[in-house]
């Protein structure tokens, strides 16, 4: 018992104490990332405030992670639906196919496409970072959508039908608001996978870089660690908060259909 | 408006009714006719093809072929949000997001009401379902009973001309079946609206219906009264269904045009009237007279009767404090037959083994082909 104890502990600290190092570096007033830490300082989150070029990534990093949210997010509401009421030859291989990206090398991926575009004639830009995004997040919001879909009694939309909705009323009026903290989870987890996604980001990217292929071409000027880590920190923040955000609404959304708490996603 | 055969204006008809999902034929020549204000029951076991009977009317499937009106109207292209039915569903589908004022009130949405009418008629269907006063309670909170409630008032609230329910009262415990099956009875005399129930429980459609279908394999195997059901089913499957009926083997003979002569092993002979062929009989069939347990009695010694009496042993029973099952093997015959006997006073109950005088009549006799 006691070393399991013990190993329970090394793999949380060694999960998380570089996590760790970040907000401590970030507040240390030194341009070395070294112990022992000096004085306490905010100048790295100050400097942030004075680079364009990083509000630049960032406000393309952001465009990004809503359009592939949103896009990632129709397409796993169609698929989430199709799978869960719909009987259609090919339907379990589909869907096998559909959550594949979740478990592909993403340097495959992004080299694929990258080939095909290219091959195709695009030029790369925001929008085709916009596309590589939507097929690794579009697995993710499967898995929340359908968990959502799921759980949902298939006579209640029947039940509106019968009481004179039409189709989509009955969808709009009894579905949707059933899913909804399903479609928000779905939102915020697509949104924060984009914005921390680097590889699919680095190989598409045109002359606009993300945050994260930001932060990667800045790390070749040691000068500037201390103010990645600071906005590591913030990033580490947003995320944290994301996606306590997106599991509060899967959760609310579970409690409200009635169903107990079994198979959370995270 | 009642016509000859006692029967009310039909409010559905169905005409020769298929329906067939892919090469699986669900219904196969449906006819029949539902009359205004009937309670009328679907009842079969699973898979018979009576809860796809029911959708077909509600209009969530398509009929394949065959015609279906309600309310002289033909429902063919008619979608089930124009169709005049209403349905309390089998999970009662009460939309979790709502409350229950506004799961009641929710087909009243198209209904160009204002609003004080609207939550008067929500209020008035919540009382007549005896939920007054639980309006503003979020629907998720309810037990399963008020669901159900919160389900018939939602239905009823529309004034359909046919209520459809889907085995409402299968998620019910026993007691509350019960009560439900009381207050539905009343309720559908109350508002006079015809009720259409599928049900696999052969006691809930004697129960509450006026007349019952029973179904096999997508077919009608037989429409009556509950009572003619009952005593005189037109096969053995429909009466092996309906209760507990005994079968023996027998032979018989059309002697005349009002009777006919039985040959019943461990039973004798015994001359029984055409009605009691309801399944229709042709000389030289193989046949068996089935007969219903608490139509029999066994004598306790020294009781005479005027019946016919048979003789058997006592193999087993069952003792239920009011009724006593016996398992009585006549002479003669293989196969125990069931006999239930009331635990009167001063009546002994025979044991294992015991000899037993077993007292019939002829009239309750149901020969079957």
């Amino acid at each position: 018992m006691r070393s399991l104890r013990v190993y329970a502990i090394l793999y949380l600290a060694f999960l998380y104490a570089p996590i760790a190092l970040l907000p401590l570096f970030a507040f240390n007033d030194g341009t070395v990332i070294a112990f022992p830490l000096k004085g306490f300082t905010l100048e790295w989150f100050h400097e942030l405030l004075t680079i364009p070029a990083l509000h630049a990534s960032v406000m393309n990093s952001l465009m990004i992670a809503v359009s592939a949210a949103i896009v990632a997010t129709l397409l796993g509401i169609c698929a989430a639906r199709a799978g869960t009421r719909y009987a259609f030859p090919g339907k379990k291989g589909i869907l096998g196919l559909v959550m594949l990206p979740l478990v592909l090398p993403e340097i495959i991926v992004a080299v694929a496409l990258l080939v095909v575009l290219l091959q195709l004639g695009f030029s790369l830009g925001a929008w085709t970072v916009v596309l590589g995004h939507v097929l690794i997040c579009t697995p993710f919001s499967i898995a929340i959508l359908n968990s959502a879909f799921q759980s949902l009694d298939r006579s209640l939309e029947e039940a509106a039908i019968d009481l004179g909705e039409t189709r989509w009323s009955s969808f709009r009026l009894v579905t949707l608001p059933l899913v909804m903290p399903g479609i928000i989870s779905s939102l915020l987890i697509a949104f924060t996978i984009s914005l921390d996604e680097f590889i699919i980001a680095f190989f598409l990217t045109g002359t606009e870089p993300t945050l994260p292929v930001y932060l990667w071409s800045q790390l070749r000027f040691p000068q500037k660690l201390p103010v990645i880590m600071a906005l590591g920190t913030l990033l580490v923040l947003a995320s944290i908060l994301l996606l306590t955000v997106a599991e509060y609404f899967r959760r609310r959304g579970a409690a409200r259909t009635g169903q107990s708490e079994t198979g959370a996603f995270l | 408006m009642k016509d000859t055969l006692g029967l009310t204006k039909p409010i559905i008809t169905l005409e020769n009714v298929e329906k067939y999902y892919g090469d699986y034929h669900a219904l196969r020549g449906i006819s029949a006719e539902i009359g205004q204000g009937e309670f009328f029951s679907l009842l079969g076991p699973s898979g018979c093809g009576k809860t796809t009977l029911l959708r077909t009317i509600a209009g969530f499937e398509a009929l394949s072929s065959g015609r279906l009106t309600i309310d002289g109207r033909d429902m063919r292209g008619v979608p089930a949000n124009r169709r005049p039915t209403n349905m309390v569903f089998q999970s009662y589908a009460i939309f979790p997001h709502l409350s229950v004022a506004e799961n009641v009130g929710f087909g009243l949405r198209r209904s160009g009401l204002g609003k004080e009418e609207k939550a008067r008629k929500v209020g008035e269907a919540l009382e007549m379902v005896g939920l007054g006063g639980y309006g503003g309670r979020a629907a998720h909170a309810l037990s399963g009973g008020q669901r159900q409630r919160v389900a018939l008032a939602r239905a009823l609230i529309l004034k359909p001309k046919v209520l459809l329910l889907d085995e409402p009262l299968s998620a019910l415990d026993k007691k509350l079946r019960e009560q439900m099956q009381m207050e539905l009875r009343r309720l559908q005399r109350q508002v006079g609206i015809t009720f259409l129930l599928v049900t696999h429980d052969q006691e809930e459609a004697l129960i509450m219906s006026d007349r019952i279908a029973v179904m096999f394999d997508g077919q009608i195997a037989q429409l009556d009264s509950p009572q003619v059901l009952y005593r005189r089913p037109v096969s053995r499957r429909v009466g092996e269904f309906i209760g507990v009926m005994n079968f023996l083997p027998a032979s018989a003979r059309v002697a005349d045009a009002d009777r006919i002569e039985v040959e019943a092993a461990g039973l004798g002979h015994a001359v029984i009237g055409p009605e009691q062929v309801p399944g229709g009989f042709h000389a030289g069939q193989a046949a068996s007279v089935g007969i219903r347990p608490e139509t029999m009695s066994i004598l306790f010694p020294g009781e005479t009767t005027g019946q016919r009496v048979a003789t058997g042993i006592v193999e087993d029973l069952a003792y239920y404090g009011d009724m006593t099952y016996y398992d009585v093997r006549l002479d003669g015959v293989e196969k125990p037959m069931t006999i239930s006997m009331k635990n009167l006073v001063g009546r002994p109950v025979l044991e294992r083994g015991a000899e037993a005088r077993v007292a019939w009549d002829e009239r309750s006799l149901v020969l079957f082909a």
